[in-house]
């Protein structure tokens, strides 16, 4: 008797993705559909997709979607959660969307404490506009519109989105993950899982920041885009928890 | 039995809302609506409903975007700067096709302006306002019962096109208070809305969005939207004709200036002028026709607004050089006064004899 040992989600249309190879909006998506699945949440979940390389994600995610201006997806998001709270709202958002253009929409959802999943994808550049700068990329960086690498001076420094979110008040659970190795990914789909269980039980605002491969944007192969996660990134933006439920019991 | 009772002009917007079933708010301050959501901030939470003080318009406008896409009836309401900040969302929900209803407490502008009436936001509000090939449904209330009547219209119309639709007031009507009747409306079934966001279940998912990268989908989308403000223009014209049929030279105004103009049009038809007005109620769609007929009868259009000549270009548009098009307009927040408008009207007599 042969067993499947691997399928696809059920939350999953059945498409190639547009992304390129080694990026890692995919693995991300297949977290998220996992997730929907384990929880067999998916007729109650509504997404809403950014501006950036994901906005196309409600071609890969079958549930209902939005699709919002660049920025703009927690106050969406609000919209819906204020009108329908028992379904189960997220957001999967990018770092120019999130951390540049959409901050104050960010800071205020969670100030607000709305009951609703971020999921904020940091690749250090924009993807979508051809790797030009983002807030979250790293001093000496080079992209497309800090062609000298990234200088304080000039640039300013890259944005701890986590650790910034962590100090509200009506922020619940705020971690940052990684996508780089297997290992990582695991990791990745626990924090996620949890990131969504705060949802369910209705303890607030939950983001899980995941760290992840944009090979295209760094002009750099696959694999090393995974080391470069690995030696580059994470030394500036550590993994971990910033923020979990004040009583992790409370947690069914 | 519906009594009347006496309101500001704002809280008449507010009630209005709840009254045609709206249960969700979203804004931020501003001057001079503020008593808007005020007054929604105590009243939705009595009937069940949700208000939310947003941290800004453009996140104000998105939740709701958000709330209209999950099905609800919502309105948020704000003056020139903040709309301003809306227009961005505006465009989207237009694009969206959802239904919402916005308030537009028109103030004195460019920049920060004033904090006094006008109707500086005509073009804003009429031909677009924001980014892409759009148009909103425009109501222009005169008195506070008017508004209140098309506050609750523009929940109707804007389920009826799946179109955000603007009530355009301005401060005047905003702070004015007179006594208003809430009338019962014959409770109709509202539309259902099968395209909302509540969840997939039993039917294939909902999505709500605005991006066409093929050219051919984005142009069949943008005919889509056209063949609605076509539809508008034959069936939503709204305008008001007072003391046309002998009139001589007319008045066009709309909102608190043709109030005043009628006060004019009293005190000129007891001096022998014969004067009329038209007032659109619709600013858009646009009443040409009525303009049109009017200046096979007239020589002499006068056009009376709080700005420096915006609602004017489409009197000319609909007059199409038949009549001559005067001006009059008081800006900054200065009210054109009644008997400004009569020595307007003595000066093109004048000008004729
Ligand atoms: C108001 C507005 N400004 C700019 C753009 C152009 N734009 C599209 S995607 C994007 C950047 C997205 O980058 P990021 O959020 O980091 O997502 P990624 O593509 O890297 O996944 C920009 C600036 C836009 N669509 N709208
Ligand atoms: S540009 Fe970067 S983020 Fe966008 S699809 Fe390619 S690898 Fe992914």
């Amino acid at each position: 008797m042969m067993k499947a040992v691997f399928r696809r989600p059920k939350s999953m249309f059945s498409v190639p993705t547009h992304y390129c190879p080694g990026c890692g909006h995919g693995i991300i998506h297949r977290l998220l559909a996992e997730v929907i699945d384990e929880f067999g949440i998916r007729e109650k979940v509504v997404g809403v997709a950014p501006v950036g390389c994901s906005v196309l994600i409600y071609n890969y995610i079958n549930c209902d979607m939005y699709e919002a201006a660049h920025g703009r997806a927690p106050a969406i998001a609000t919209g819906c959660k204020r009108v329908h709270p028992d379904l189960i709202v997220f957001t999967y958002q990018g770092d120019g969307d999130l951390a540049s253009i959409g901050t104050a929409e960010i800071v205020h959802a969670a100030t607000r404490g709305e009951n609703i999943t971020v999921l904020f994808v940091n690749n250090a550049v924009y993807g979508m506009t051809g790797g030009q700068m983002a807030p979250t990329t790293l001093l000496g960086q080079k992209t497309t519109t800090s062609p000298f690498g990234r200088a304080s001076k000039r640039e300013g420094y890259p944005i701890r989105i986590a650790e910034m979110l962590a100090t509200l008040e009506g922020a619940t659970y705020v971690t940052r993950v990684s996508v780089h190795s297997p290992r990582a990914i695991i990791a990745a789909k626990r924090a996620l899982k949890k990131a969504f269980e705060i949802q369910i039980n209705g303890l607030g605002f939950s983001l899980v920041e995941f760290l992840s491969q944009c090979p295209t944007g760094w002009g750099i192969s696959p694999t090393e885009a995974t080391k470069w996660v690995e030696e580059k990134m994470i030394p500036y933006f550590p993994l971990g928890e910033f923020k979990v439920p004040k009583s992790e019991k409370s947690l069914k | 039995m519906s009594e009347k009772v006496l309101i500001t002009g704002n809280e008449a917007i507010g009630e209005a809302a709840i009254q045609a079933g709206c249960r969700f708010f979203f804004g931020y301050p501003i001057t001079p609506q503020n008593t808007i959501p005020e007054y929604l901030s105590y009243r939705l939470p009595q009937v069940g409903g949700c208000f939310v003080q947003a941290e800004s318009e453009i996140a104000a406008i998105y939740m709701v975007f958000g709330a209209a896409g999950a099905g609800a009836r919502v309105l948020t309401s704000s003056s020139g700067p903040g709309i301003s900040l809306k227009q961005e969302g505006i465009s989207y929900i237009a694009a969206a096709e959802l239904p919402c209803v916005i308030v537009n407490v028109m103030r004195g502008g460019p920049g920060l302006g004033g904090i006094l009436p006008s109707q500086s936001d005509y073009f804003q509000a009429t031909k677009g306002g924001g980014h892409g090939d759009y148009h909103l449904l425009v109501l222009a209330p005169s008195t506070v019962q008017e508004t209140v009547n098309l506050v609750m219209d523009a929940f109707d119309l804007a389920d009826k096109y799946c179109n955000p639709v603007m009530v355009l007031a301005d401060g005047y009507i905003g702070q004015m208070m007179e006594p208003v009747e809430f009338k019962k409306r014959p409770s109709k079934e509202l539309l259902a809305k099968d395209w909302a966001v509540t969840g997939a279940k039993n039917r294939p998912r909902s999505l709500i969005k605005s991006l066409y990268l093929n050219p051919e989908e984005l142009e069949q989308h943008n005919l889509k939207l056209h063949k609605k403000y076509l539809e508008m223009a034959e069936y939503e014209v709204r305008v008001e004709t007072y003391l046309t049929s002998d009139a001589e030279i007319i008045i066009a105004a709309y909102g608190t200036v043709a109030r005043i103009s009628k006060t004019a049009i009293k005190i000129l038809r007891e001096k022998g002028i014969k004067v009329g007005l038209v007032r659109p109620i619709t600013v858009f769609p646009f009443p040409y026709k009525t303009f049109a007929d009017i200046s096979e009868k007239v020589d002499d259009v006068l056009v009376v607004e709080m700005s420096l000549g915006q609602m004017i270009e489409d009197v000319k548009l609909g007059v199409c050089g038949r009549a001559k098009v005067h001006f009059y307009g008081r800006v900054g927040g200065m009210v054109p006064t009644y008997d400004e408008i009569v020595r307007e009207v003595d000066k093109i007599k004048e000008s004729k004899a």
